[in-house]
């Protein structure tokens, strides 16, 4: 496999050393020249100086042979550019993105690059399973593959407290997969009674959430 | 009467800002540096507002600077930035967020123009004009030696 990764800050680097260890391939390419020398020390040939934006430092990059291209550069303008590029003219089958400045998220999936990762949504994805709102939490989406699963604690007097699964009223496209209480997670039969306290794991298609959190809280 | 959004009050985005107003065309600018606007007032009897121009403070790539700026009631949107992958960035964010009939677009890099222009930008490559312009006139040089 050969990655190239447009880039070489602390991501980029990280990245390169990582997937070196586990024998991939690669090429960084750094423009920036004090930054560049001081990778080629470590990376050797590995870090190619140039604007990765530009087509010919990406061909000098070898990218028609490229299984991977990772824009994780400081800009998104310049990752949205390497991305576009990467897969529209040069047909990569596979991108990665970075998203620098999460309001930017939208115009990478305007202009449909994906994955687009963005650290900061990282974190406040995790800043929301510590301190929930509203009980609610995304455990995982993957809008491409038209799938969701959140996770919500049953407020007393919902309409699922002391309901059977069966008799919940759940939306088609959704459905309860786990159940948390004290005793340990357990996936719920058609009689299991539901009760407030517990931590109900939903799969659902995306778009029911509004639908279906109602019938846990109050 | 059209409506011009230019994003980049540089050389060129403030000459052709000022040059479409006087043609009567309603024209917004839209740049990051408070300070771009003196090139839209300079050698002027009156101010760029005074004029009629309307000017916006704000990063190009903002949605709410570009809202700002009028870019949902253009007709002709402008990326006249000094960067290449900020404009053609904005210019698709014009054509394919905000439905902008005519989209031109500045591009330094000739083989980044070529590309884009392919996939139905209109692009412009300052470079290309002056490659051109070199080899023209230093082929009557050549030429006539």
């Amino acid at each position: 496999m050969y990655a190239i990764i447009v880039g070489g800050g602390k991501v980029g680097l990280n990245l390169a050393r990582e997937l070196l260890d586990a024998g991939t391939e690669v090429a960084l390419i750094e423009q920036r020249r004090d930054r560049y020398l001081t990778i080629e020390s470590e990376f050797a040939h590995v870090v190619q100086y140039g604007d990765g934006t530009e087509l010919w430092v990406l061909e000098r990059a070898g990218i028609q042979r490229a299984d991977f291209v990772i824009a994780v550069t400081g800009d998104d303008e310049d990752n949205i550019l390497i991305s576009q590029i990467a897969r529209e003219k040069y047909l990569v089958e596979r991108i990665v993105a970075r998203v620098n400045n999460p309001r930017n998220r939208q115009y990478f999936e305007l202009l449909d690059i994906r994955p687009a990762f963005s650290a900061t949504d990282l974190i406040l994805r995790l800043i929301e399973h510590e301190v929930p709102q509203q009980g609610l939490i995304h455990l995982l989406d993957l809008p491409e593959d038209h799938l969701e699963i959140i996770e919500i604690e049953v407020e007393a007097g919902a309409p699922a407290d002391g309901c059977t699964v069966q008799d919940l009223d759940m939306p088609d496209g959704s459905l309860v997969i786990s159940v948390l209480r004290e005793s340990g997670g357990f996936v719920p039969q058609a009689d299991t009674v539901i009760h407030a306290g517990d931590e109900v794991l939903i799969c659902l298609d995306p778009g029911l959430e509004s639908t279906v959190t109602p019938l846990f809280t109050t | 009467m059209a409506f011009i959004l230019i994003v980049g009050a540089g050389r060129v985005g403030s000459s052709v800002a000022r040059s479409m107003l006087a043609a009567g065309h309603e024209v917004s600018v839209l740049d990051e540096d408070p300070l771009s606007h003196e090139r839209l007032d300079a050698g002027q009897p009156s101010s760029w507002e005074d004029s009629g121009g309307r000017f916006t403070i704000g990063a190009a790539i903002e949605r709410d600077a570009l809202v700002e700026a009028g870019i949902e009631q253009a007709d002709v949107f402008l990326a006249t930035t000094d960067g290449d992958n900020t404009n053609l960035t904005i210019a698709q964010i014009a054509q394919k967020m905000f439905g902008v009939e005519s989209v031109l677009v500045r591009v330094m890099d000739p083989a980044r123009a070529e590309w884009y222009e392919a996939q139905g930008l209109q692009t412009i490559c300052p470079t290309h004009f002056a490659i051109c312009e070199f080899q023209q006139r230093l082929e009557r040089v050549t030429g006539a030696a």
